[in-house]
C-alpha cells in the first residue's frame, strides 16, 4: 500500500435534509479516504448521494435544509466541518477545486471569461501577496494555454455563449487548475459533451493531473471513464459505500451484487445483448429500508440483510465490500 | 428478400437563420440535413449515430412530419409522405410514431397517464371500451394498470419513458423513431427500456430508427448502423461488419474514443485515432469534405471535392476519398 500521507478522509458522515413530510436520510455513514496523488473514482446511479458527498466536502451544501448530524471530514489533517469561514476560503480554490458537470451553468453568462478567471486567481492568492493586474492577466493566459486553447487573449475577452461546449469545459478545467489545488473534484466532467470531444477533454485532464501531481476525485456514472482514468474506485448506493477496490480488481472481479449488476448492464462493444438490469429502483430516503439499503433489489438477499446494516468486509489488502455474503471474511477495522 | 418500409432519397432540410444584410441580403442557411439517402428494411433496427448538431434529430422530425423537407423524397412503403399542399393523411400518421429523448418534457404534466394514452386512441383506434384498451396497453409495456391515475411527476425517469413508449404504441404503428430514448437515464434503467424495445419489436414486428450517440449501445440493438457528420451520412454498414471493419476516419475516431469496461472490448477498438479539433459550425461547413478539418488522413483532394458514397464491401458504403480508388474497393 502507498505510504503517501492521507489527503482527505471522511469518517462516518451522515447528511440529512429536512423536507416537508420528514427527514431525508441521504448519506448514511460514509467512510472514504484518499492519499496524495491518488486518482479516485466515485460511481453510482443518479440520486445515490455522489454529488451531496462532494458538496459537503466543499461545504457548499445549503444548510438548512441540509444537516450534518454526525461525521468528520479531514483535509490535510484539519476538520473541514469545524473550520471558520476564512479558513474555509483558504481551502476552497487552493486546497480543493471543483469542475461541474455542466460548464454552461458553471460559468456566469454576463461576465467574460477573463473577469471570471482573474477573480478566481485573485481570491486564491496568499494573504498579503498582491499581484498586479498584469500578473494576474498573465496567469490567466497561462492557464488557458495549459488546457490547449488557442488564442487565449481573445478568449479572455469573449463571453461563455461565444464558446462551444468543449471550449467551455476546458475553460472550467483551466480555471479549476489555475489555483494549483491539491485536490480536484470532477463531477461528471464529460457527460454533457460529445464522445470525441469528451475523449479530448478527459485526455487533457489526465495529462494535467499527472503533470501537476494533483489528486483527483472523479464522480461519474459512466463506468468506462472510471476504468480509464482512476486507480481506485468507490461504489455508492443509496448513501452508502458498498464496495471499494482498485480499479483493476473492481472491473475484473466485482463482489457486491449491486456492483455486479451495474457492470453487467453496461452495453458492450463486443455485442451479445444487454443484461436485464437491476430490478426495482433506488429507495425512498424518507423511509429507507432497514438493514442493508440494497436488500429489496438484491438477488441474494438473506434474513440478516433485513435487520442489520452490513459493515465493510475486507477481502484482501485493497478490496472491501459491504455485504453479508462475505461475512466470513475478517471485518474491517483497519481503515487508515 | 427484404422490403423497405421507409426510403429517403436526396433528402434535404435547410433552415434559414438570418440574412447577410438587413434589406437585400442573401439568406444564411444551415444545412441541417444535406442530400441524405437511406432506407429502413422491414422489421430491422437502423441505428443513426452522430454528434450533437449532426442532423440526426432533424431527420427524425422530418420523417414524423414536424418539418417539411427542403427537397428530396421520403417514401413510406412506396407512398410519398409529403404530398404537395396537403396534410399527411391519417393512416400514414398512425404508422409512424416517435419516442423523444426527454420524457420529462414530452409528457404533459397536467394530464394523468390515462389521459395521455387516451388521446392517440381517440384519434386512431376509436372504440367503445377505451379503458380496456388503455389497460391492455399498459400491460404490453409491463406497467401495472393502477398507474393509470398517476401524473408524470409521480413517476421516475424510466417509468416516464415507458409511458412515452406506450403512447407511441397506442396507434399500433409499424415504424417507431426512437430519438435518444435512453440518454437521459441511468445504465440499469436503460437496460430495462432497451429490453422492452427488443421485446416489442418481436411481438409487433416493428421497425426502428434508433438515434443515439452511444456506439456500444448501438452494437447491441441495431441491425445496421449509419454514421452522420454535419448533415451527411458518411458510412452505412451491417452492425457486425461495421464494428469489425470501420472504414471512415470519423468512424474510427468515434470508435476509438469510447470508454469501455472490459479488456475484450479494448482489443476490438481500432488503433487510437486521436480526436482533434472541434466540430465546425453547421453554418460554415468546410468546402470539400466536411470532415477535412479534423481528419488525420486528409489529402489535397479533400479540400476541393466532396466525396460521394461508394460501395466498399457487401452492404457497406462509405463516403471518403480514401476509398474512391477502384483498386482499393475491389480488394476489400
Amino acid at each position: 500500500m502507498s505510504s503517501e500521507p492521507l489527503l482527505l478522509e471522511i469518517k462516518d458522515l451522515h447528511v440529512h435534509f429536512a423536507v416537508y413530510g420528514g427527514r431525508l436520510k441521504v448519506l448514511d455513514g460514509i467512510n472514504f479516504y484518499m492519499r496524495n496523488g491518488e486518482k479516485v473514482g466515485l460511481v453510482g446511479e443518479t440520486g445515490c448521494g455522489k454529488t451531496t458527498t462532494m458538496k459537503t466536502i466543499l461545504r457548499v451544501l445549503p444548510m438548512p435544509p441540509a444537516r450534518i448530524p454526525q461525521g468528520e471530514i479531514y483535509f490535510m489533517n484539519s476538520d473541514i466541518l469545524k473550520m471558520s469561514n476564512s479558513e474555509l476560503q483558504q481551502v476552497r480554490g487552493r486546497g480543493i477545486s471543483m469542475i461541474f458537470q455542466d460548464p454552461t451553468a458553471a460559468l456566469n453568462p454576463v461576465f467574460n471569461v477573463g473577469e471570471q478567471m482573474m477573480a478566481v486567481i485573485k481570491h486564491s492568492e496568499n494573504r498579503g501577496k498582491r499581484s498586479s493586474r498584469q500578473e494576474i492577466h498573465q496567469q490567466a493566459i497561462n492557464s488557458l494555454q495549459e488546457v490547449a486553447l488557442a488564442d487565449p487573449e481573445r478568449l479572455l475577452r469573449s463571453y461563455p455563449v461565444q464558446l462551444s461546449g468543449g471550449m467551455r469545459q476546458r475553460v472550467c478545467i483551466g480555471m479549476a487548475l489555475s489555483t494549483h489545488p491539491k485536490l480536484l473534484i470532477a463531477d461528471e466532467p464529460g457527460t454533457s459533451l460529445d464522445v470525441t470531444i469528451q475523449d479530448q477533454v478527459l485526455r487533457l485532464l489526465r495529462a494535467l493531473v499527472v503533470e501537476k501531481n494533483t489528486s483527483i476525485i472523479l464522480i461519474t456514472h459512466t463506468l468506462g471513464i472510471v476504468r480509464e482514468l482512476t486507480d481506485r474506485v468507490y461504489v455508492m448506493y443509496a448513501g452508502n459505500m458498498v464496495e471499494v477496490a482498485t480499479t483493476k480488481k473492481l472491473f475484473a472481479n466485482p463482489r457486491h451484487p449491486y456492483t455486479q449488476g451495474l457492470i453487467s448492464t453496461v452495453p458492450r462493444l463486443t455485442g451479445g445483448g444487454i443484461a436485464s438490469g437491476i430490478p426495482g429502483r433506488i429507495p425512498d430516503y424518507l423511509n429507507p429500508p432497514p438493514g442493508c439499503r440494497f436488500h429489496p433489489r438484491c438477488p441474494y438477499v438473506m434474513d440478516i440483510c433485513h435487520t442489520e446494516k452490513p459493515p465493510l468486509f475486507r477481502l484482501d489488502q485493497d478490496h472491501e465490500v459491504a455485504c453479508f455474503l462475505y461475512h466470513d471474511q475478517k471485518k474491517d477495522t483497519t481503515m487508515p | 428478400m427484404t422490403t423497405d418500409i421507409l426510403t429517403a432519397t436526396d433528402l434535404k432540410k435547410y433552415f434559414v437563420i438570418g440574412h447577410t444584410s438587413r434589406l437585400k441580403g442573401k439568406p444564411i442557411t444551415v444545412k441541417a440535413v444535406d442530400t441524405v439517402s437511406f432506407s429502413i428494411h422491414n422489421g430491422e433496427t437502423l441505428g443513426l449515430v452522430g454528434e450533437s448538431g449532426s442532423g440526426k434529430s432533424t431527420i427524425a422530425y422530418t420523417i414524423i412530419g414536424m418539418y417539411r423537407p427542403t427537397s428530396g423524397n421520403l417514401k413510406f412503403r412506396g407512398e410519398e409522405l409529403f404530398q404537395a399542399n396537403r396534410k399527411r393523411p391519417l393512416h400514414l400518421r398512425k404508422e409512424i410514431q416517435i419516442v423523444f429523448q426527454d420524457p420529462g418534457s414530452s409528457l404533459n404534466p397536467r394530464r394523468n397517464i390515462k389521459e395521455i394514452l387516451e388521446l392517440p386512441l381517440k384519434i386512431h383506434q376509436p372504440s367503445n371500451n377505451r379503458l380496456d384498451q388503455i389497460i391492455h396497453l399498459l400491460e404490453t409495456v409491463d406497467m401495472p394498470p393502477e398507474y393509470m391515475y398517476k401524473y408524470t411527476h409521480m413517476l421516475s425517469g424510466g417509468e416516464k419513458q415507458i409511458v412515452a413508449v406506450a403512447r407511441a404504441l397506442a396507434t399500433n404503428p409499424s415504424l417507431m423513431i426512437l430519438d435518444e430514448p435512453t440518454s437521459a437515464l441511468d445504465v440499469s434503467v436503460q437496460a430495462k427500456i432497451i429490453n422492452l424495445f427488443l421485446r416489442l419489436q418481436n411481438e409487433f414486428n416493428l421497425s426502428y430508427l434508433f438515434i443515439t450517440h452511444d456506439l456500444s449501445l448501438m452494437r447491441n440493438v441495431a441491425s445496421r448502423v449509419a454514421i452522420m457528420y454535419l448533415g451527411k451520412i458518411c458510412e452505412v454498414a451491417e452492425t457486425a461488419d461495421f464494428f469489425q471493419r470501420p472504414l471512415h476516419p470519423y468512424t474510427q475516431m468515434l470508435l476509438s474514443s469510447i470508454p469501455v469496461v472490459t479488456e475484450e472490448e479494448e482489443k476490438l477498438k481500432p488503433k487510437k485515432v486521436i480526436s482533434t479539433g472541434e466540430i465546425p459550425s453547421p453554418v460554415n461547413i468546410p468546402i470539400g469534405c466536411s470532415f477535412n478539418t479534423r481528419c488525420p488522413f486528409v489529402m489535397d483532394i479533400c479540400y476541393k471535392i466532396d466525396p460521394v458514397m461508394v460501395e466498399a464491401g457487401k452492404d457497406h458504403t462509405v463516403r471518403c476519398h480514401l476509398f474512391n480508388q477502384p483498386e482499393l474497393t475491389s480488394n476489400t
